[in-house]
């Protein structure tokens, strides 16, 4: 049964992630419509939650066409990447004790490892597509990821820092008392930010940006190529979101004061549900920066932040060692 | 990055707010009464035609989309033979309506012409006439326009002086 366990488990978060992507543009164009003062999708089905449905079909019997001058290859290649590493990160997800597939000592970094691989995807779509909308975003998409991976990866270390350990499970049973959110608040806002850029999701979807490069790098991508990306991309924002309810809101603990009373899955997954409409506000009420702001803001702001973080975290946690 | 923060508060109160949208299919959208849709052509309150078949509102048209045919009753007035409007080419922007000299023609508040068939587009004189005055409950253009018909001599119309014989030297 044990060895069995991650099996089932896999095969679960397989499924349960492409029909949760799938639900999510469905809520997604809801609260946007709730938050712009319009409906969405609301006529097929109860809510409209058959849209979900309707795209699939759409989408699945549309003609899965190569343009000719593309890197054959390559372009099919692309899509798959962007959803396998996302998938990948769902490996080390901690959404109840015991409820993961593998906890691995070093969970953390392959998080990280996992989302830096989902630029190739982006950047070979849009080298891959020969087409000059394509290759912009993907220019893009490489230079804002790759930067972003940067402070992606060191906000987090005030978290490892006060855990002591890379493993996620370890991480969240050091916030059984207090979430790392108050203590790590600067990690916690620059991780957002950097998650953000790093799903290229609104505001920060500047390799899509379609007022100025038509679609950015899936410019020439239709059909269920295209649908691979924006599972993708949706993937990504539910993996951002598990994580930074994992690494800064106490992952499977209830809030503090109210206690543990309920199913620790069911707090884990509510905690994620309240990120990800976070993250539909952002995208409902932030327009998109230019390219050289995203770019100064990351290097001029986000990363003399983090740094920061990194030295108050450290010497605090020294003068407390100190103390005791 | 507190412009940001605002921002958010402010979109996140619309959570509250009522959608605007209005359900179209079941729900009807009010439309004022002034509104340019489908074009029609009236009758005077005596259910006479109102158009003289000028062609002012054919030559003001952007987007050449009306097209008609003058006649002559036995009576002297003018109406058309035929009144053809290609409304798979209409702009519906009310010109021809400001440039009808006797309220023929008229823009109504309903937008609902569909076809499957383009040819069903185009809309003869027994579809464009209505049984109604339209907007102008009271006018009928030969009772007061001075042109001399079967049944009024010049001068007879309503507000209209007695025509002034120019030969004459008598006041």
């Amino acid at each position: 049964m044990s060895e069995l366990m991650p099996v089932i488990l896999a095969l679960t978060i397989l499924i349960g992630g492409v029909a949760g992507a799938a639900v999510l543009t469905w809520f997604e164009r809801r609260l946007l419509g709730v938050w712009q003062d319009r409906y969405g999708p609301n006529r097929l089905g109860p809510f409209g939650i058959g849209q979900v449905a309707a795209d699939m079909i759409k989408l699945l019997f549309k003609d899965d066409w190569v343009p000719p001058f593309a890197d054959r290859l390559v372009f099919i290649f692309a899509p798959t990447a962007i959803v396998v590493a996302m998938m990948m990160g769902f490996a080390v997800v901690p959404f109840a004790p015991g409820m993961m597939i593998i906890d691995v000592n070093i969970g953390l970094l392959f998080f990280l490892g996992m989302t830096s691989l989902a630029v190739y995807s982006v950047l070979l779509g849009g080298l891959a597509s020969n087409n000059k909308y394509a290759l912009l975003g993907g220019l893009r998409s490489a230079a804002q990821m790759v930067s972003y991976e940067v402070f992606m990866g060191l906000s987090l270390i005030g978290v490892v820092m006060m855990s002591g350990s890379f493993s996620l499970v370890d991480i969240v049973e050091a916030q059984t008392d207090v979430w790392f959110c108050f203590s790590q608040i600067l990690g916690l806002i620059v991780f957002i930010i950097a998650g953000i850029a790093e799903s290229h999701r609104l505001p920060f979807d500047l390799p899509e940006a379609e007022h100025e490069l038509t679609a950015g790098f899936h410019t020439e991508y239709g059909g269920m190529k295209f649908a691979m990306f924006m599972l993708g991309e949706y993937l990504g924002l539910m993996l951002i979101s598990c994580m930074i309810v994992t690494l800064f809101f106490g992952g499977w603990h209830g809030p503090m004061l109210i206690g543990d009373w309920l199913p620790p899955f069911f707090w884990f997954s509510l905690k994620v549900f309240v990120v990800i409409c976070f993250f539909v506000l952002l995208r409902a009420a932030i327009p998109r920066p230019r390219y050289d702001q995203l770019m100064s803001l990351g290097w001029k702001v986000m990363l003399p932040i983090t740094l920061v973080n990194i030295i108050v975290t450290g010497a605090v946690l020294l003068w407390m060692e100190g103390v005791a | 990055m507190l412009s940001e923060l605002r921002t958010m508060w402010e979109v996140l109160k619309h959570t509250f707010t009522k959608a605007e949208t209005v359900q179209y299919p079941e729900e009807m959208p009010y439309l004022s009464p002034r509104y340019r849709g489908r074009i029609v052509l009236t009758r005077d309150p005596d259910g006479e035609e109102r158009c003289v078949a000028c062609n002012l509102c054919a030559a003001v048209c952007p987007v050449d989309c009306i097209a008609l045919q003058k006649d002559t009753r036995e009576d002297g007035t003018w109406y058309p033979e035929f009144f053809r409007i290609n409304f798979s080419r209409c702009i519906m922007c009310g010109m021809c309506e400001e440039a009808c000299p006797t309220y023929a023609i008229q823009l109504t508040p309903d937008f609902e012409m569909c076809e499957y068939d383009r040819q069903n587009m185009v809309y003869e004189k027994e579809h464009l006439l209505i049984n109604g005055v339209g907007k102008y409950p009271d006018y009928n253009f030969y009772r007061v326009s001075g042109m001399k018909t079967a049944t009024k001599d010049k001068g007879e119309a309503l507000n209209e002086a007695r025509p002034i014989d120019t030969k004459s030297l008598l006041p």
